[in-house]
């Protein structure tokens, strides 16, 4: 992590970008987007949109895999246990207050009763899976390397157990089916912009650069002052919290949530995107993510057609292989792309 | 209720038996190449289609334990061949994610050509007589089961302990730079642990086929998380507490479902893993060992 002589040259350092500019360049990027997204939603049907969305939601869910495990270097495989938990809290909240009673006999009265909006509801699901994500990361956030990731891997397992088993809750394996469709290609537009924002933000700050001092050589950071083990759960929680709320969307995205809707195999697809982009790059990350989906989706015809199903993952899985043969630090390595840098105003290295 | 519980000793018995067959081939690559196997578990599922596939061809069962053995093998060889062997010296959790990929592709292979259709697969007839022994009985397919592991694992411990590739093996797991300085064959060292240990994993398949009476192309997934849990309970890399922890985890597993009422028997796997976050936190380098290594 020596910085090298043109990022600190006179140069750049004399001519400090003006902060208004990368907050407007940004917002135009922004509004170029949801111009796009519009398009979509007029000229696209609507299956078409809904793959677009969960796209969305895909890449956002990379970002946020990106703050927990990239920039920290901590190799978690816990995010779909998360997605679950935030998909479930928010689904008992909004599910329609008739149906409740009968299907859901163990909720509370004033639970029961609720049939809460979206935005509350998926504010909570972050919030519970966040809440979980901090006394988890306590305990397993010790371990380290492949320990941490099969620990996280069974703590998948515990969490599907959980929601399988507890009948009056969750009504058991076969899922809370017919969510209200509160969710559409905005609100995942909308989560992935404040996603990523918030990860830009993170990154490019003095928490960010903490956070991956700690990733780089933790004993060193540790005696630059860094509270190591705080900045691990902190980074674990918030990629909780962000799984839980892309949770809840996808749940309400496709209105119906079970045990195995988010599997292991989501959380290697997850890794997947975040290896192939480079660990910690976001630019890496939202560009994986879209290849990503969108290869497995144009090879879905061909698998019905051919009656070859799985033929998606192993073409997933080779290219992950082959990723780390020939390029193992990803796309775009910890860094992001120079001229991204440019747009939004990031600083250093990274 | 002794011959309630004595049953269920058995039972459990059994099941640590494939676990532990299992864990011991995760145990040894581990202690190769610092590497954790994740696509160890569908070895179990290839061992299962490779004996559904000689039965079907009417080859005598002895003849198939031994083919089983030779096909995990050299499917073990392929494995780190073609994809571990161009990766040694990356870093553990790189290594880790390649495990990863390896097991998707396998199982989705294995669903394309052959369909996620569970076939059913059973012994001969008289393999599910029961035996009596003091009073109470087992079936001949655990008393077997538990003995050809006990019989295969002293072949191990044999190899291991008794022969020159054995002390190669020792060796590497020692210190692989100074093994290959002292001459040893580094590569064809780690090819043997290989080749070991899958073969072990596919002879559970076998075993695990006809004790449950069904495989499919995702079978190996759970059976490979588990045997992971295992070595953790005897030590990740030491072949004896490898095998202790099947055992171990393969009584506690069924005690648990057995002992305790019927309703908390869904929670059988999420039992399982808490023990192991619990066990990681407790003693990470396992019940049996010292602390040697970093891993928490």
């Amino acid at each position: 992590m020596i910085p090298d002589a043109s990022s600190t040259s006179v140069e750049a350092w004399s001519r400090p970008r003006a902060p208004q500019w990368s907050f407007i360049a940004s917002l135009v990027i922004v509004c170029l987007g949801a111009v796009v997204v519009f398009t979509m939603t007029q000229w696209l049907d609507r299956y078409a949109v809904t793959l677009c969305a969960l796209l969305l939601i895909n890449a956002a869910l990379a970002v946020s895999l990106t703050v927990s495990n990239g920039l920290s270097g901590l190799f978690s495989l816990g995010h779909p246990a998360f997605m679950t938990i935030g998909a479930y809290v928010a689904a008992i909240l909004t599910f329609p207050a008739t149906r409740k009673g009968t299907m859901l006999p163990d909720l509370p009265e004033w639970l029961a009763a609720i049939e809460a909006p979206m935005l509350p509801a998926v504010l909570l699901g972050g919030g519970v899976a966040g809440l979980v994500s901090l006394v988890v990361g306590y305990a397993v956030l010790r371990l380290k390397g492949h320990y941490l990731a099969v620990a996280t891997l069974g703590l998948i397992i515990v969490v599907q157990g959980l929601v399988r088993n507890w009948d009056g809750l969750t009504r058991g394996g076969s899922g809370l089916s017919g969510l209200p469709r509160h969710v559409d290609i905005w609100w995942a537009y909308g989560y992935l912009v404040i996603v990523v924002a918030l990860a830009w933000r993170i990154k490019y700050s003095s928490l960010g650069r903490a956070i991956m001092a700690v990733r780089e050589n933790e004993l060193a950071a540790e005696c630059s002052g860094i509270n190591s083990a705080r900045l691990k759960i902190l980074a674990f929680s918030v990629g909780a919290v962000l799984a839980g709320v892309g949770g809840a969307l996808t749940a309400h995205l496709i209105s119906v949530i079970t045990p195995g809707t988010f599997s292991i195999v989501l959380a290697f697809n997850l890794v997947v995107m975040v290896v192939i982009g480079g660990a910690g790059s976001i630019t890496g990350a939202v560009l994986a993510a879209a290849g990503i989906t969108l290869l497995s989706e144009s090879l879905r015809p061909v698998e019905e057609a051919a009656n070859l199903y799985g033929l998606s993952q192993v073409v997933v899985a080779v290219c992950l292989i082959a990723v780390l043969y020939m390029r193992p630090s990803g796309l775009f390595g910890s860094g992001e792309p120079s001229i991204v840098k440019r747009i939004f105003g990031g600083r250093g290295q990274a | 209720m002794t011959q309630y519980v004595f049953q269920q000793v058995i039972n459990g018995l059994a099941l640590g038996s494939l676990y532990a067959l299992l864990a011991i081939g995760f145990s040894m690559i581990y202690g190769i190449v610092r590497l954790i196997n994740f696509a160890h578990g569908d070895l179990v599922m290839i061992g299962g289609f490779a004996t559904l596939a000689l039965v079907s061809a009417g080859v005598p069962w002895p003849v198939i334990l031994v083919f089983v053995l030779c096909v995990g093998a050299m499917a073990g060889i392929a494995i780190e061949t073609v994809v571990f062997r161009p990766m040694r010296g990356a870093d553990q959790v790189t290594g880790f994610i390649a495990t990863l990929a390896v097991s998707i592709a396998i199982q989705n292979s294995t669903l394309m050509a052959l369909s996620g259709q569970p076939r059913n697969f059973s012994f001969p007839a008289f393999m599910r007589q029961r035996i009596d022994i003091a009073g109470s009985s087992a079936s001949l397919t655990d008393l077997t089961i538990i003995g050809l592991t006990l019989l295969l694992i002293g072949g191990l411990f044999l190899i291991v302990y008794r022969t020159k590739m054995g002390q190669a093996m020792r060796a590497t797991a020692e210190n692989l730079t100074a093994a290959r300085l002292m001459g040893v064959a580094v590569n064809r060292t780690i090819m043997t642990a290989f080749a070991i240990g899958s073969a072990l994993a596919a002879v559970a398949g076998l075993f695990w086929g006809g004790k449950f009476g069904q495989i499919d192309p995702l079978m190996g997934f759970e059976p490979g998380l588990k045997a992971f849990v295992a070595c953790v309970i005897g030590g990740v890399g030491s072949i004896g507490g490898a095998m202790l922890g099947g055992y171990i985890l393969g009584l506690a597993e069924i005690l648990f479902v057995g002992l305790l009422p019927q309703e908390y028997s869904g929670y059988r796997d999420t039992f399982v893993f808490l023990l192991l976050i619990v066990i990681l936190l407790v003693r990470p380098s396992g019940l049996f060992i010292r602390q040697t290594e970093e891993r928490a």
